[in-house]
């Protein structure tokens, strides 16, 4: 039988009658090698910028970074130039937008997961979600500026922190709702069926079984939403904060409705200037900058690090 | 305590176990009421967006044609002879994206798959970090990284490049999309069972073989939701072109030139004086739509890609 016989027959036999199959390996491992190259150069060139970028902002702005630059206000001399409004704006933009997107997120988070999860309310959130993450953030700012600077001017003053402050919260919302979602997520449902079977009400079970666990995950997620928000820069100049502002707001109620600038304002400010000696200025104040950022980000993986349990 | 004592006869001891049943059920209803107005607030967010964007945009076309607004060759609306041809703008961004992508594209897919199948852990546990840092630098450090170190040097090799252009400013927003890229497409071929993956190495497939042949394919719908991703983040990048890119608008697509995009000509008129309800004022809610509708028409077309092309493994 004929079909038996080829089947006995040695495999190289079978290539060696085939003159259309070529094994080719030096060629294909050739590719190989050019392949794995290449894809380690992109990891290379991406990283290679990262560390030039840092470098370069570092040697720019060493010789400007002094105490002056926190402590004097904005001016039309360069060598007297400094950030001490923005940073004192941005601060109270990231404690309000810490404020307001705390409850709203973390709340809107729980009720997703928790309460309505796949009911066809929770899925239109969820597009919705996932749509507006794709949206630019200079629109969130033509948003804030018709309602919260316009429709709400009563309330918030005009162009003032407050209307900066809401801007932001609802551009950092889903990043919010998404971390606190998964931080819910990894908590065992064995925690939660046992709450509810020592006949807690489920809000009961998550406020003192669930929350407490997934509580370091949502602070992670929380304190990257806001190391997002201290770096956005074209919402609020979409809203119409300044970049000249010689005075600090004061702590009270009327200081939510001051006219502000922040720091990545009073830095492109800086860029958008002419004379080369606010470029120094701009760098000094992208190193301060990147200081609290890696900060923030240092904060959130040391917690991530400190509380992975689960 | 008990002695004598009838059972409708309430001691402290007893009470303590009569937990407040009504209290805690209405407290239930009340958090989930106020939770679930907390999260419908993500879509106010989306019918504000599209309400303040039509509401004044409706009464600029009333004053401008729409045929004028579409095939004018000229962006000027804050002269005295005001033009509007949008696609102006939308040249610019389309410049500024293509070149971006251009290099945001290959090389966050390169780097996924070197982190996925090719950096041993201990260089991944650096690796990931360090474009985690890159996905969080501001965008408006990178416009200066742009301005103030890319342009410089290219234009020491290409003569004749003005300071402010689409290149550099695309090269660097490039770079600030990579780790979107790199991080979603890793995800989706983390996606791909290692199953596949042996199957083919066991049919005798070199290492790239596999990549190209089986990983990629099999995660071919979130690569491309990722790509997508992307574009409409290059489209909606703002600070690095209004840094580098200018604010001249040009109807070219020369990438040594000045150009305006859409976002750079909104914060020119969100940071100059035009008063609230004039025309040149309305342009920035008409340009505005109009990024929307370009970011919302990729994302809708994203969703549907994933949603027919994805491999569901167990």
């Amino acid at each position: 039988m004929t079909t038996q016989n080829s089947s006995q027959r040695p495999q190289n036999q079978v290539f060696q009658e085939n003159p259309n199959f070529d094994f080719a390996l030096s060629r294909r491992r050739k590719w190989d090698r050019i392949f794995a190259i290449a894809s380690w150069t992109a990891v290379i060139i991406a990283l290679t910028v990262l560390v030039v970028l840092l470098v370069d902002v570092f040697i720019d702005g060493l010789p400007r970074l002094d105490w002056t630059l926190l402590s004097e206000f904005p001016s039309r001399l360069p060598k007297r130039a400094g950030m001490k409004s923005a940073l004192v704006g941005t601060i109270w933009l990231m404690v309000l937008t810490a404020i307001f997107s705390f409850p709203l997120g973390v709340g809107a988070g729980i009720f997703l997961e928790e309460f309505a999860a796949d009911t066809w309310y929770a899925k239109v959130i969820e597009v919705n979600i996932a749509n507006l993450a794709a949206v630019p953030s200079i629109i969130y700012g033509l948003l804030g500026l018709s309602v919260f600077v316009r429709v709400m001017e009563p309330i918030t003053g005009g162009r003032g922190i407050l209307a900066g402050a809401l801007t932001l919260t609802l551009l950092i919302i889903p990043i919010v709702i998404v971390a606190t979602r998964e931080a819910l997520r990894a908590v065992p449902s064995s925690l939660r069926q046992a709450g509810l079977a020592l006949g807690a009400t489920p809000w009961q079970v998550i406020r003192e079984q669930v929350l407490p666990l997934a509580f370091p995950g949502i602070l992670t997620g929380m304190i990257l939403a806001l190391s997002r928000a201290i770096g956005e820069t074209a919402p609020l100049i979409a809203i119409g904060a300044l970049t000249f502002i010689a005075f600090l707001p004061p702590l009270s109620p009327e200081g939510l409705q001051t006219p502000f600038t922040a720091m990545p304002i009073q830095i492109f400010n800086w860029v958008s200037r002419p004379q080369e000696e606010f470029y120094t200025a701009a760098a000094a104040g992208i190193m301060v900058l990147m200081v609290l950022l890696l900060l923030m980000n240092g904060t959130a993986i040391w917690l991530r690090n400190q509380f992975q349990k689960f | 305590m008990n002695t004598g004592s009838s059972p409708s006869q309430h001691s402290p001891r007893n009470q303590m176990w009569k937990p407040n049943r009504t209290l805690n059920k209405w407290v239930q209803r009340g958090v989930i009421v106020v939770f679930g107005l907390f999260a419908s607030i993500s879509v106010l967010t989306t019918f504000g967006i599209v309400l303040t964007l039509v509401v004044d945009a409706i009464p600029f076309f009333q004053e401008v044609p729409l045929a004028d607004f579409l095939f004018d060759t000229e962006w000027t609306p804050l002269f005295n002879d005001a033009r509007f041809g949008i696609f102006v703008l939308i040249s610019a961004t389309f410049l500024t994206s293509v070149i971006a992508i251009t290099v945001a594209l290959p090389l966050g897919l390169l780097s996924a798959i070197c982190l996925s199948d090719y950096a041993p852990q201990r260089a991944r546990r650096w690796l990931k970090p360090g474009l985690e840092i890159l996905a969080g630098v501001p965008t408006i450090v990178y416009g200066y990284f742009a301005l103030l170190f890319v342009t410089p040097i290219l234009r020491t090799f290409i003569p004749g490049m003005e300071p402010f252009n689409a290149l550099s400013a695309g090269l660097v927003m490039g770079i600030a999309i990579l780790p979107m890229v790199a991080s979603l497409s890793e995800d989706a071929i983390y996606a791909v069972p290692s199953t596949l993956r042996q199957g083919a190495y066991a049919v005798g497939a070199t290492k790239r073989e596999v990549i190209t042949g089986v990983v990629f394919p099999g995660a071919l719908s979130g690569i491309v939701a990722s790509f997508i991703l992307a574009i409409s983040r290059a489209v909606g990048e703002t600070m690095i072109v209004t840094v580098a890119a200018g604010q001249n608008p040009n109807l070219t697509l020369n990438p040594l030139v000045s150009v305006a995009t859409m976002t750079a000509y909104i914060v020119q008129v969100s940071l100059g004086d035009a008063p609230a309800g004039s025309l040149a004022y309305k342009t920035i809610y008409v340009v505005g739509l109009t990024l929307f509708v370009i970011t919302l028409t990729l994302n809708v077309f994203s969703f549907w890609f994933v949603r027919r092309f994805q491999q569901k493994y167990e």
